[in-house]
């Protein structure tokens, strides 16, 4: 089937744009041009470390709508009053002056054949090569009752930034002894550990200024990443709030309905204060519109995030379908490392090493009370493939788990330091 | 009876064929207590044994790293110590052979001793100080790999900074290159055979942290080389 490549996303991302930027035009001066669509962990990262490595002898133009980037990591400890909201910001300039032509608007379109990526706000801005790191969307229809124009009233809060203000202002203004409820997604999804973290986060707030509510979790998953820790670190910290439903109690059998505020679990109706609704998700829409996905994700190739679909076009982080890595910003940011250093060397001729991966996901479960996973991963023909990974133990110290915690601190400054300069 | 760690798996092996004899003179106390002495300027071990420069030595085997209470330990210490860092003969051994092997900026400022008889016998004295003085076999893993210290040809090896450089990208995810250490230590200027050592520390499981036990693990020799390098350098 011959693949439609012009297309364009309809008017409600274009309306959203309406602080976009100028024209972007294309400039004749000659040098290779690398657009990346995305500010985030993938994109950001990447941007950077191809326009510093480079020395000025790539064109780098980054293509993001927002002004300020709000941290998906964190944005749990901002719920539970660990972080300000200030804290988990970061705006563009740092990248401006490193050199990258940072465009606020958004992508609309790719012309895969004129190699042009077009805007919200008009013009388009040719690329030899294209790295999209657009993060998630997600499914219609995967949660019953619940779509985008409910997020108002049940947010999913997976996108940071005001959706995080609006969630936590909804769980500060719960009726005493009143009901948190949380829809968790289906596998695969950003951050396994994030819905996981964000109950612990909220009971915590809970706990401290309403300890007579309850939280309930509806589950479509059997389990899910570090459960042992989180249950063990639930049992000691918050025993009794928590009500976690999996599979097998009929957790993946929710609908919702955001105007009566209740939630369905397995034809049980309960009303609830607060409904914190994160449905199934899928790539960004710009990759789909680029015509890169395969289903949900954008199949990548292992060694550079070359898409299956275009050799000039690049997918990172929680868009790409690459193998055993989870959609992190720490495996973003891992693998938008791994691109620029291929994306230069095929546009300089600089040199290329070898692909190399690695991931850790930190947890906070109370004050103090951090856990950690991770893996080192390797490009194989197929997939990107795990090597060799750890995990935190049940039982630990309080020591190491305050070690753990500030050390997910370090790695917050150091990650943003990596992804902005 | 006297045993010396060097030679306790040889002789474990040979106890299994031959029947424990008590021809088993391994390890001298009586030496080790002779090159205590020059641990004696800050340490003191025996009864009434007070913390000095460095922390008293009673009950070190078995104990965690950095936990006396009113020491003042280094940073690097009391990382190690949360890292899971326990004293046992084999970690004692290789924080004696070169103490920045272990704890990159432990304020024990010393050498170490090269010489694994020499330590063996010192590690024998100190051990007298701990619980079950006499029981080695039994006790504790006291077996161990002898010589901890980097072959010279590894230290001597080139770094490519280049490739370091893009190695780095690894490590700059948690360490920051402008040298802010909360939560996680700085890299960043380190001289470079301190880098070395202790990439090879957590290579070989002698330093306790998972995710640098992780990342050094893939590491080859040149590549902790081209690391080093780029660190050492980097402004
Ligand atoms: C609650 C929570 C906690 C988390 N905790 C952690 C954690 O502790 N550690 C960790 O490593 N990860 C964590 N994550 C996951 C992490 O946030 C993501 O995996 C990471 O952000 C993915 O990076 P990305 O570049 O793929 O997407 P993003 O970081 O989401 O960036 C995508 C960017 O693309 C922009 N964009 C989208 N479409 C367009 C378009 N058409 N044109 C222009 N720009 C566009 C968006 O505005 C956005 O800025 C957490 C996530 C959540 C939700």
């Amino acid at each position: 089937m011959k693949l439609n490549r012009r297309h364009f996303i309809g008017t409600s991302a274009a309306a959203a744009a309406s602080l976009s930027a100028p024209m972007v035009l294309a400039d004749g001066h000659g040098k290779p041009r690398v657009v990346v669509v995305g500010g985030g962990a993938g994109g950001a990262t990447a941007a950077r470390y191809i326009a510093k490595d480079s020395k000025g002898a790539i064109d780098v133009t980054l293509i993001e709508p927002t002004r300020m980037y709000y941290t998906c990591f964190f944005s749990n400890l901002y719920l539970g009053g660990f972080k300000d909201i200030e804290d988990i910001g970061h705006s563009y300039g740092s990248l401006a002056a490193g050199g990258v032509n940072v465009v606020h608007d958004w992508a609309v379109g790719v012309d895969r054949d004129a190699k042009t990526v077009s805007l919200a706000g008009g013009g388009s801005v040719p690329y030899d090569k294209l790295i999209l790191s657009p993060g998630i969307d997600f499914v219609d229809g995967a949660v019953e009752g619940w779509d985008l124009s409910a997020q108002n009233a049940m947010p999913h809060a997976y996108k940071a930034g005001s959706q995080s203000e609006l969630l936590k202002a909804q769980l500060m203004a719960m009726p005493e002894g009143g009901t948190f409820a949380m829809v968790a997604p289906p596998n695969p999804y950003r951050c396994p550990p994030g819905p996981y973290e964000r109950v612990s986060m909220v009971a915590h707030f809970l706990k401290a200024n309403n300890p007579t509510a309850k939280i309930i979790v509806a589950d479509p998953k059997p389990k899910f990443s570090k459960m042992s820790l989180f249950q063990e670190g639930w049992a000691n910290h918050y025993e009794g709030m928590i009500d976690w439903i999996g599979e097998d109690f009929g957790g993946g059998n929710v609908s919702v309905d955001p105007n009566a505020m209740t939630v369905t679990i397995d034809g049980e109706e309960t009303k609830v204060d607060v409904c914190n609704v994160i449905p199934a998700m899928k790539a960004g829409r710009i990759a789909e519109i680029a015509g890169v996905t395969d289903g949900n994700w954008a199949p990548v190739n292992a060694a550079d995030m070359s898409t299956k679909a275009d050799a000039e076009i690049y997918v990172l982080g929680d868009a790409s379908q690459q193998g055993d890595m989870p959609k992190s910003g720490f495996s973003a940011n891992s693998q938008a490392k791994v691109c620029a250093n291929a994306v230069r060397g095929a546009l300089t001729g600089s040199k290329v090493f070898p692909a190399r991966f690695s991931n850790t996901c930190w947890s906070l479960i109370d004050t103090n009370d951090g856990v950690k996973v991770g893996a080192s991963y390797e490009a194989t023909d197929e997939k990107i493939a795990k090597v060799e990974g750890f995990i935190s133990k049940t039982g630990e110290s309080a020591d190491l788990r305050k070690a753990t915690y500030e050390e997910s601190e370090g790695w917050y400054a150091g990650i943003t330091a990596d992804m902005f300069g | 009876m006297t045993v010396r760690f060097t030679s306790l798996l040889t002789f474990l092996a040979a106890a299994l064929v031959a029947g424990v004899s008590s021809a088993t003179e391994v390890g001298d106390a009586v030496n080790g207590a002779k090159v205590f002495q020059q641990c004696k300027a800050c340490h003191q071990v025996g009864e009434g044994a007070k913390d000095r420069v460095g922390p008293q030595l009673n009950g070190v085997f078995g104990r965690r790293a950095g936990v006396i209470e009113g020491f003042r330990y280094s940073k690097s210490m009391d990382r190690m110590g949360n890292d899971g860092l326990t004293w046992t003969a084999q970690t004692l051994d290789a924080y004696i052979e070169n103490p920045k092997a272990l704890v990159s900026k432990t304020r024990m400022n010393f050498k170490g001793i090269k010489d694994a008889a020499d330590r063996d016998d010192l590690l024998v004295y100190l051990r007298q100080f701990s619980d079950d003085p006499a029981n080695f076999p039994e006790a504790e893993p006291t077996a161990t790999a002898t010589d901890h210290d980097i072959d010279p040809a590894i230290l001597a090896l080139q770094g490519d900074p280049e490739y370091g450089e893009y190695l780095a990208g690894d490590c700059s995810t948690c360490h920051q290159r402008d040298g802010e250490d909360a939560g996680i230590p700085s890299i960043t200027n380190w001289p470079a055979e301190d880098f070395v050592v202790a990439m090879h520390a957590y290579k070989r499981k002698l330093r306790p942290h998972p995710v640098m036990q992780m990342m050094a693990g893939r590491l080859s020799d040149e590549e902790i080389a081209a690391l080093a390098a780029y660190f050492e350098a980097l402004e």
